[in-house]
């Protein structure tokens, strides 16, 4: 097996909790903390998790739109070197910055309504060095076209677009500059159920024909199962499972994962998912509670989930959780009803 | 205008889809009837026909769902139910029946800041709004907020609506109420709050509850437990509850009954278990094929609804849905808009493949 594209490894991002007048630093939110994993290239890995799990925050890591506190991403250069992002300076993330791109959440607001569509999806071409505007004019036309939006619309600007239409949009500008992996952070949960369908198809008929990997983080499971070939599934900055999408779906071994895609209500009245509901809430990762982050809301919790951190093992081949019972757990799951 | 012709006849009515308490008893008057509503938004730029001729009914203790994606003036609707359409909007036709005691009252007829309609409001209809963040009030703490409105609609002291606060924060599963009461809605987390906007519509027990979305904003998990407590209370109080969503599974979850709106209009509604197994409108049984579930094959194609949703003042001419749908009768669909037609008690559809009826409108 060749390298993967995007190995992740040890990734910590702390924010400072700042108080008083000298803004004495008196603890930590440990957004990110120790999470690692590898992205193979035309894979696609889904990061999952409920507000406030981190999930954001790795993927700007990994973009460096922030930096990292620790850890390192090591991402394979075309000629097969592996480079680590983490520690690079802004002139040196220059020439990466057109190998990994993102696609927002909120098609209103990522696009800027003072440009026309040639001059927002042309913009990365313009600071990538295309300055001959003929030459962005026919690559912007055919990044149109590929997204499923006529070329003619290249002079209109945004506000003559629907959310589904400017979410295309979107996509057509975070794939101008030809990238290899591309971060899409819930790109289709601002939409409609009629258009994200179609904005799903589009992202899966691109990935097969550009051999794109994506890196998609979001939060409706049921979006997740469909477009992903592999689950993260983060709990308070770490990662608490990682496996292929079927193995998650089938026979989850962290109690967290089985009790989010139980909570996903069912579109079928005759299939009640109303039992075993998550107790509490979601603790702070300012102060994460004792030994395993999961105890406090956990039907399974024993005295050694209170003491000792469980480490994320493989319990089953390609199946990771960080459970001290992975696989001896009777998890009731949808799918195996 | 000839009335529309739905549930007229409450006899024959299913008993559980009509929500009556007793198979054969006397027949139960629906609490609320929606008849042929019609709301307009007058702009410089045109009219927007936000709802245009909606009906539906709600029985006592039932949970009816409105489904419909971004534009369908399912929202609107509700704003029209409790009078609280801005300017430039005004209901411009259709009567809003609510039977507060035997003979009905037309809240379309009353004014928005009239006596009568502020007594109703809190009191027997209440709102649980989708940003309970935006609802509250930052600068007073959320028990203040909830005692006011008692001692707005009854003759309680401050003391006694107090104590009646703290045992509502209780029931709607709010731990250590006693302090969480003098807690502003700020410090409270997105579960809490939308706890604690429940307590507050439920204060002064009213018989409809309208519900916009109220789990939207809310993680999944966090969801899951307003759910369940919503359907627990709604047992408890047999308050009638108007569910507005646009989730498919929530409604699927949460309602008896479901209208399925489309641009200002009913495509179809009826009992819950005919929407998700007997789809009759094209739309209704597009959109329950383009969502992925926990059951689909992944990574396939997805089949879709061609097209995008109009621009408000691009209204299509005839059927709003007729240009995305896949059953178009040529020549017909574009040219008259269908009227909502009863195919029994409680189950009606707009759509030509079903009926002929025009709507005159």
């Amino acid at each position: 097996m060749t390298a993967p594209l995007l190995d992740v490894r040890g990734l910590r991002k702390f924010f400072p909790i700042a108080k008083g007048t000298f803004s004495r630093v008196v603890g930590h939110v440990r957004a990110v903390d120790d999470v690692s994993f590898t992205v193979q290239e035309g894979e696609t890995l889904g990061l999952v998790g409920e507000s406030g799990c981190g999930k954001t925050t790795t993927a700007r890591c990994i973009l460096r739109a922030i930096d990292p506190t620790d850890g390192q991403v090591l991402y394979r250069m075309r000629d097969g070197t592996v480079v680590d992002l983490a520690p690079m300076r802004a002139s040196q993330l220059g020439p990466l910055r057109k190998e990994i791109q993102m696609i927002f959440q909120d098609p209103f607001g990522s696009l800027n309504p003072r440009m026309t569509l040639f001059d927002n999806v042309g913009e990365p071409l313009l600071v990538n060095g295309m300055r001959r505007r003929r030459e962005r004019m026919d690559r912007v036309a055919e990044l149109l076209r590929l997204v499923g939006l006529r070329p003619e619309f290249m002079h209109r600007f945004p506000h003559a677009f629907s959310g589904g239409q400017r979410q295309r949009i979107g996509i057509a500008r975070a794939l101008a500059t030809s990238p290899r992996l591309v971060v899409a952070d819930e790109p289709v949960s601002a939409l409609d159920v009629s258009v994200q369908a179609q904005v799903l198809n589009l992202l899966l008929e691109l990935q097969a024909k550009l051999r794109l990997t994506f890196l998609f983080v979001a939060h409706d499971l049921s979006v997740v199962r469909h477009i992903c070939d592999r689950v993260a599934v983060m709990y308070v900055g770490q990662l608490v499972e990682l496996a292929p999408t079927a193995a998650v779906f089938s026979r989850p071994l962290h109690p967290y994962t089985a009790a989010l895609m139980r909570a996903v209500p069912v579109p079928d009245p005759r299939v009640s998912g109303a039992d075993g509901i998550l107790r509490g809430e979601v603790p702070s990762p300012a102060s994460p509670p004792s030994g395993c982050y999961f105890h406090p809301r956990c039907v399974f919790a024993q005295d050694r989930c209170r003491q000792e951190a469980p480490a994320l093992r493989e319990a089953a081949p390609g199946h990771f959780a960080r459970c001290h019972f992975a696989g001896e757990l009777e998890l009731a799951t949808p799918l195996a009803a | 205008m000839p009335p529309i012709p739905i549930a007229t006849d409450p006899k024959t009515a299913d008993p559980k889809a009509a929500g009556a308490k007793v198979p054969g008893a006397k027949a139960v008057d629906p609490l609320l009837s929606v008849r042929d509503l019609r709301v307009s938004f007058r702009l410089d730029e045109g009219t927007v026909r936000a709802v245009d001729g909606v009906s539906f009914d709600v029985f006592p203790g039932q949970v009816v769902g409105i489904v419909g994606e971004s534009g369908c003036g399912k929202s609107v609707t509700m704003k029209a139910i409790l009078q609280l359409i801005d300017p430039p909007g005004h209901i411009t036709a259709g009567e809003i029946l609510y039977r507060k005691d035997a003979a009905p009252i037309d809240l379309a007829r009353l004014s928005p800041r009239g006596r009568l309609m502020r007594d109703l409001r809190g009191a027997e209809i209440a709102l649980i709004p989708q940003e309970p963040m935006a609802a509250f009030s930052p600068v007073h703490t959320v028990g203040a907020q909830i005692i006011e409105a008692i001692m707005l609609h009854e003759q309680v002291g401050r003391g006694e609506a107090r104590a009646r606060t703290v045992e509502l924060f209780r029931d709607v599963g709010i731990s250590m109420p006693e302090s969480r009461i003098d807690a502003y809605s700020w410090q409270l987390s997105g579960g809490l709050r939308q706890r604690a906007m429940i307590a507050m519509a439920l204060s002064c027990k009213p018989r409809l509850l309208i519900a916009d979305e109220p789990t939207t904003a809310i993680d999944v998990t966090t969801q899951a437990q307003i759910l369940a407590l919503l359907r627990e209370l709604q047992r408890k109080y047999d308050t009638a509850i108007i569910f507005i969503t646009h989730d498919l599974g929530v409604i699927a979850q949460m309602a008896q009954y479901v209208v399925v709106m489309y641009l200002g209009r009913i495509m179809e509604e009826g009992p819950v278990d005919d929407i998700f197994h007997a789809p009759k409108h094209p739309y209704t049984r597009a959109l329950l094929r383009s969502i992925p579930s926990l059951q689909t094959t992944t990574r396939t194609a997805l089949p879709v609804i061609a097209g995008t949703l109009p621009h408000p003042f691009n209204r299509p001419s005839g059927c709003p849905f007729h240009p995305r749908c896949e059953d178009i009768i040529p020549d017909r669909c574009a040219a008259a808009v269908p009227a909502l037609h009863a195919l029994g008690p409680r189950r009606a559809v707009s759509c030509f493949l079903h009926s002929d009826a025009v709507d005159p409108a």
